[in-house]
């Protein structure tokens, strides 16, 4: 017999739908073709990725060859990184991220960084919103890439994408390529359409590009690439109820590009045999998840709401981790003072919940959440935050069931602690001195001396 | 800790390495039935000494308050507060155990008590969290010179290494002894993190004496 779950962890992952699965499964047994071969079975797997790719870019609101699948979020945020900064780099060095991004993307800078390119990482205010004004400081000609996250994984705080979209275009236009000598009359990207008076993007790419992370928001927002005004864009399925191990990158038409993963398929952004069952759920996972994107924002919204209004009211000293409104209507983070994210995490698990957490304590690197850092929270309370991401098997009953529980979990963990924080006091305890010899914190001293292991 | 590793189900997966780890039976049951903790705030005088290490911002604090049995010389009563992930809690609450059973421990064994000891009755701990349990040996230490300093026996204080190992880089026996603690369990290791005596070749016998030191210290001797 099998105890309730309680699941509160679908920005980390969702379950499969199993419409979804059913629309899979043929493609797993007998349909098990590959898409490369003439035959039959070749042809009937090779047909189902690309109605696939047709359902997908109609969603998207672009055409079926501007979209390139990935193993992963992870790889598809690689590629249009890496990708555009290896083809770009004759035109400039310079690429603009978030402070609040994705790992796949902090990581790939990271090594841009060490190959000689320029990497600013924009801080994000308090709210979590990136400084639009500081952006528009940031870009130069230099500048081949602006990346923003449409929402980040820990806060689902939403930026905004369209609005940023705007200001890169007002400088594109302030800033019109110019032909270089060795090129000739060609501008600064592949495609040598002009901009179409009053017309945006359409039509073509040009420097900088500007690419963001909507693994997060597929399924909330709206995902229409020209509505955005994005070159690339990343979705993951597994956060959509589809199959892991399946992502995938929109690149606008006349985008300058490098694959990262080279194979037999010459001209192709990514080589390797498709991966058709998943591509098919894929899918299948967009279109159901925009189907019922209407409805399914309402309820969890609803949720969310009587969840975190709950928590403010039965546990005191809770601080809200980014925006109170412009957030995705399934995210709630808060910071619980006194008491360390992974001792909750652990206690809530024993009660069948699972939730996440941004302290040190759960990470691998031992390195408190770079994204709740990022927001000028003290470190005090990034170690002691938790993430409630909800999704389609939360109800009413379970919210009411954490919140009959959660509470008594703070309480015992405060009877443990022995730290009394007074909230708005971050000045007198943030000063961050170290467990040994009275010195500063193991992860902050790693990134002064750079990563050495 | 590693064999135990691969044994059981972990715990805790880092949702963006897929590494995982896990908590031994021991740690689990000292972690949700944690013993000896300090419930009720103390009336003043109630307990005989008190000591606190950690800090909020690196996500550990412990406190301690001990009495002591001066007839003995050994400690009757520990009790504590932790701030801290799972292996923090569980480890002050071993060492409550270790301290407290078989009628308390007699001082000086106490000052001996090693981080590895509570690892050992924990059954391990997940090597990224070994400062966890670092912590509750430093606590006790913390809260004993308390005691020492309160009857005057200025003689028995156990001063924790501030010594400053070499003086260019201001690198100290604390900064070492944490670089090991974090894996760097070689001179090269320990200089890629602190720059000790890197160019001044004259510091290094004294830094290799401390690694050495400090590796047993964590890791147990070292294999022939």
């Amino acid at each position: 017999m099998a105890k309730k779950r309680y699941y509160f962890d679908y920005a980390a992952t969702t379950p499969l739908d199993p419409k979804v699965l059913s629309v899979m499964l043929p493609y797993l047994k007998n349909k098990f073709g590959n898409p490369s071969n003439l035959y039959e079975l070749g042809h009937q797997a090779s047909q189902a990725v690309t109605q696939a790719t047709k359902t997908i870019a109609n969603i998207l609101g672009c055409r079926p060859d501007e979209f390139v699948y990935t193993g992963s979020a992870t790889e598809a945020d690689n590629l249009a990184i890496l990708g555009t900064a290896r083809a770009n780099k004759d035109k400039g060095n310079r690429i603009i991220i978030s402070q609040v991004e994705h790992k796949g993307i902090l990581a790939v800078c990271d090594i841009l960084e060490k190959e000689g390119f320029e990497i600013v990482k924009l801080p994000v205010q308090k709210n979590g919103l990136v400084d639009l004004k500081r952006l528009e400081k940031e870009l130069d000609e230099k500048t081949i890439l602006v990346s923003i996250t449409s929402a980040d994984s820990e806060t689902g705080t939403i930026q905004p994408i369209a609005e940023i979209s705007k200001l890169i275009e007002n400088f594109r236009k302030a800033h019109p390529p110019t032909p270089s000598p060795r090129e000739g009359a060609r501008d600064r990207s592949l495609s040598s359409i002009p901009f179409p008076p009053g017309e945006g993007l359409r039509g073509g790419a040009f420097l900088p590009y500007f690419h963001t992370d909507a693994s997060q928001t597929a399924g909330y927002l709206d995902i229409k690439v020209d509505k955005l005004g994005v070159d690339l864009m990343i979705l993951s399925a597994h956060k959509i109820y589809g199959p892991k191990g399946i992502g995938g990158l929109y690149v606008r038409r006349g985008t300058k590009l490098n694959p990262i993963i080279y194979g037999g398929g010459q001209g192709r952004l990514r080589s390797g045999t498709e991966n058709v069952p998943a591509i098919v759920g894929f899918a299948e996972a967009l279109r159901l998840s925009e189907k019922n994107k209407r409805t399914e924002i309402m309820r969890l919204k609803k949720l969310r709401d009587a969840l975190e209004k709950g928590i403010f009211k039965s546990i005191s000293k809770v601080v809200l981790n980014g925006h109170a409104i412009k957030r995705l209507p399934n995210f709630l983070n808060i910071s619980i003072l006194d008491i360390e994210g992974e001792a909750m995490l652990l206690y809530l698990d024993k009660l069948g919940i699972m939730v996440g957490t941004g302290s040190a304590c759960n990470s691998q690197s031992l390195t408190p959440s770079t994204v709740l850092t990022a927001l000028g929270n003290p470190y005090e309370y990034v170690h002691g935050s938790i993430r409630f991401s909800l999704g389609k098997e939360n109800s009413m009953e379970d919210v009411k069931y954490v919140l009959k529980h959660f509470p008594d979990v703070v309480k015992k963990l405060r009877a443990i602690s022995p730290l009394q924080l007074k909230m708005n006091q971050t000045d007198l305890i943030s000063n961050p001195k170290a467990f040994i010899g009275n010195q500063t914190p193991h992860f902050l001293r790693k990134s002064r001396l750079g990563k050495s292991k | 800790m590693k064999k135990n590793a691969k044994k059981i189900k972990p715990d805790i997966v880092n949702k963006f390495t897929g590494d995982s780890w896990v908590y031994t039976k021991e740690v689990k049951e000292h972690f949700f039935k944690p013993k000896n903790i300090l419930w009720e705030n103390p009336k003043e005088a109630k307990y005989d000494a008190e000591g606190i290490v950690g800090s909020p911002a690196c996500g550990d604090v412990m406190r301690v308050w001990l009495n002591i049995n001066t007839k003995k010389d050994t400690i009757k009563d520990f009790k504590w507060r932790t701030f801290g992930c799972a292996s923090a809690i569980a480890a002050t609450s071993m060492l409550s155990v270790m301290i407290t059973e078989k009628g308390g421990m007699k001082i000086d064994q106490a000052l001996k008590i090693k981080p590895q000891d509570i690892m050992k009755r924990l059954g391990g701990l997940p090597d990224r969290k070994i400062h966890c349990s670092v912590l509750g040996d430093k606590a006790l230490r913390a809260a004993i010179n308390d005691w020492f300093k309160k009857t005057k026996q200025f003689s028995r204080i156990m001063v924790e290494g501030k010594e400053v190992i070499d003086p260019n880089t201001k690198t100290t026996e604390a900064d070492i002894e944490e670089a090991v603690l974090e894996g760097a369990t070689t001179l090269l290791a320990v200089q890629k993190r602190t720059k000790v005596a890197v160019g001044h070749p004259e510091y290094i016998p004294k830094v290799e004496e401390l690694i050495r030191f400090y590796r047993e210290k964590y890791f147990g001797p070292d294999k022939q």
